[in-house]
């Protein structure tokens, strides 16, 4: 079922200073987000990821387009009706946003208050949310006695007050230390399986991508420049921008730097080869090249492991008598991607 | 001294008529100061409840109040005192007068406060399906409240001062002692006694304000 559907959805903003251009942050993009998956939209700042996010609750009003949330299309709603649908999305943010004047537990009683949940009901609920993040005892503190982890916990504890279908997470991460991040996003995928919450999160980290997302989604300035499911994006991105985001975790193929240094120290044939299609092993390549005598050495490259799945790129350099070398080039062509490395 | 003694009641009742200009000026100017800060606020083009007419008016209202002295003000309103039947040289005209001037200056500590209110928490509590006025009531106010408990003190100096300058009307405050007892009559001890009675109720004033907001600001 899709549970969030964009339909040519732009959102301009007016310009900040008289006579300055308008700010195209989101155009015509169409997406849908299935019930139950994790969508990772990535891209640089000012991509446009931010307010598509916020298109997403109506904080900000879409300027065009239509914006479906459970069959409902928000942008034929006034305020109070989306004060509704709000209740129904959770939100998390990179700095946290906690209430300073209320604690942990206040925190996590806003939104219940807001909602008009009975008082007596407030007891049990918050205790529940505040085991479920496993900051229980930390039920009376206030929001500057917490580490940046423990906000987060509270913040997410926050955002399922409301038993939401949606949570939205806005960089939720990035001001975490990579430990930290690991916690908070163990903690999302658990939120996602166990109450089967449908999640968005907002992020320039491909970590976070690769750790929890089932689908990515890549953004540059307003547009969706390609989307897809994790291991496919991840192991054959198309676009340019798409690249760059695989490259911060994958090495990739050489560029013309690390090819001169290569160079230096390696006088042989050397050949990149991608593996993406897991039914030709590593050790099948392998033999082709060793079975011709043909000597080879690693020299660049990396395998990495989505959801089980994994793909990477070796380099390799060869050495041997030229025509064995031939070869060994030919047969491991039939059987995985390679480029020759000049 | 004998003097300062023999003008005890005097003093007394500068006093009582202090403290009460100051508590008008300081609660009932402050909440309508609170209003026009507030309104000042959420009115800004990216505020809570954006207007462009209201944001204007405001401003301009409240720069043409502020900067007139207040013991300007004392003259200008007594008109608007007599219209409502209040005696222009009364203890209520400068009641009047306080409040008035207060409430202006005391919006702008408002808005001043406000503005270092976090925007990503309001906009936290409006993800939380919060309503804009509810937004104003459960968070910003209250997220700004230490400071603003520490922007009121602030003012109650600036209060007390209004207090003073209204003895030229002939309301009975501590100003007005020192001016007639004091200055007038060349009695340098009584003009210190009233000054130092003043500072006296303005350090209360501020310790108690720095106890509050030290508290609700646990640090």
């Amino acid at each position: 079922m899709t549970l969030i559907e964009l339909r040519g959805v732009s959102k301009t903003f007016p310009p900040t200073r008289k006579g300055g251009e308008p700010v195209h942050a989101v155009r015509d993009v169409d997406l849908s987000v299935e019930a139950g998956e994790i969508v990772g939209i990535v891209g640089y700042s000012g991509a446009g990821k931010s307010t598509l996010v916020r298109l997403v609750n109506a904080l900000e009003p879409a300027t065009s387009g239509q914006l479906f949330v459970d069959g409902t299309d928000l942008t034929t709603l006034g305020e109070r009706q989306l004060q509704k649908v709000r209740l129904d999305i959770g939100m998390i943010f990179q700095q946290f946003n906690l209430l300073q004047s209320r604690t942990v537990w206040g925190n996590v009683a806003y939104p219940l208050e807001v909602a008009g949940v009975p008082k007596a009901e407030h007891q049990r609920r918050i205790s529940d949310l505040l085991n479920f993040v496993g900051l229980a005892d930390k039920a009376h503190a206030w929001p500057e006695e917490l580490s940046g982890g423990q906000k987060q916990r509270v913040g997410i504890a926050r955002a399922l007050a409301t038993s939401p279908k949606i949570l939205l997470a806005d960089e939720a991460t990035s001001a975490l230390d990579p430990e930290t991040t690991v916690e908070v996003l163990r903690l999302l995928a658990k939120v996602n399986t166990e109450l089967g919450i449908t999640i968005v999160v907002i992020t320039h980290e491909m970590d976070v991508v690769k750790t929890i997302a089932d689908r990515v989604v890549v953004m540059e300035q307003g547009r969706i420049v390609e989307q897809g499911p994790v291991f496919e994006i991840f192991s054959a991105p198309r676009e340019q921008a798409t690249r760059r985001f695989v490259a911060t975790l994958v090495d990739a193929v050489p560029d013309a730097v690390e090819i001169e240094g290569l160079r230096r120290t390696h006088g042989g044939r050397l050949l990149t080869l991608s593996f993406r299609d897991e039914s030709v092993s590593q050790s099948a390549v392998f033999a082709e090249i060793i079975g011709r005598g043909v000597e080879f050495e690693l020299v660049f490259g990396g395998i990495e492991d989505v959801r089980g799945r994994s793909f990477g790129h070796l380099t390799l350099e060869l050495r041997g008598d030229a025509a064995a070398v031939d070869e060994a080039v030919r047969a491991v062509g039939a059987l995985v991607e390679t480029t020759e490395v000049a | 001294m004998d003097r300062v003694v023999e003008l005890r009641p005097e003093f007394v009742e500068g006093l009582i008529v202090t403290l009460r200009l100051a508590a008008a000026g300081l609660f009932v100017g402050g909440a309508i100061g609170l209003a026009i800060g507030t309104a000042l606020y959420v009115s800004r083009t990216r505020g809570i409840v954006p207007s462009r007419p209201v944001s204007v008016i405001l401003n301009v209202l409240v720069n043409i109040m502020r900067p007139i002295p207040f013991v300007l003000i004392l003259i200008v309103l007594q008109p608007v005192s007599r219209w409502f039947g209040i005696s222009g040289i009364s203890e209520g005209h400068a009641v009047v007068t306080i409040v008035f001037a207060s409430a202006f200056g005391i919006a702008r500590i408002v808005e001043q406060n406000l503005v270092a209110v976090d925007p990503g928490v309001l906009e936290a509590a409006r993800a939380m399906g919060a309503s804009r006025w509810r937004v104003v009531r459960t968070v910003l106010l209250p997220e700004a409240c230490g400071s603003l408990i520490l922007g009121f003190t602030y003012a109650l100096v600036a209060i007390v001062d209004m207090t003073t300058l209204a003895g030229i009307i002939g309301v009975h405050s501590l100003g007005y002692v020192a001016l007639t007892y004091g200055l007038r009559q060349f009695d340098w001890t009584v003009t210190a006694v009233a000054i130092l009675i003043i500072i006296v109720i303005v350090q209360i004033g501020q310790f108690a304000g720095n106890a509050w907001a030290r508290k609700v600001l646990r640090r």
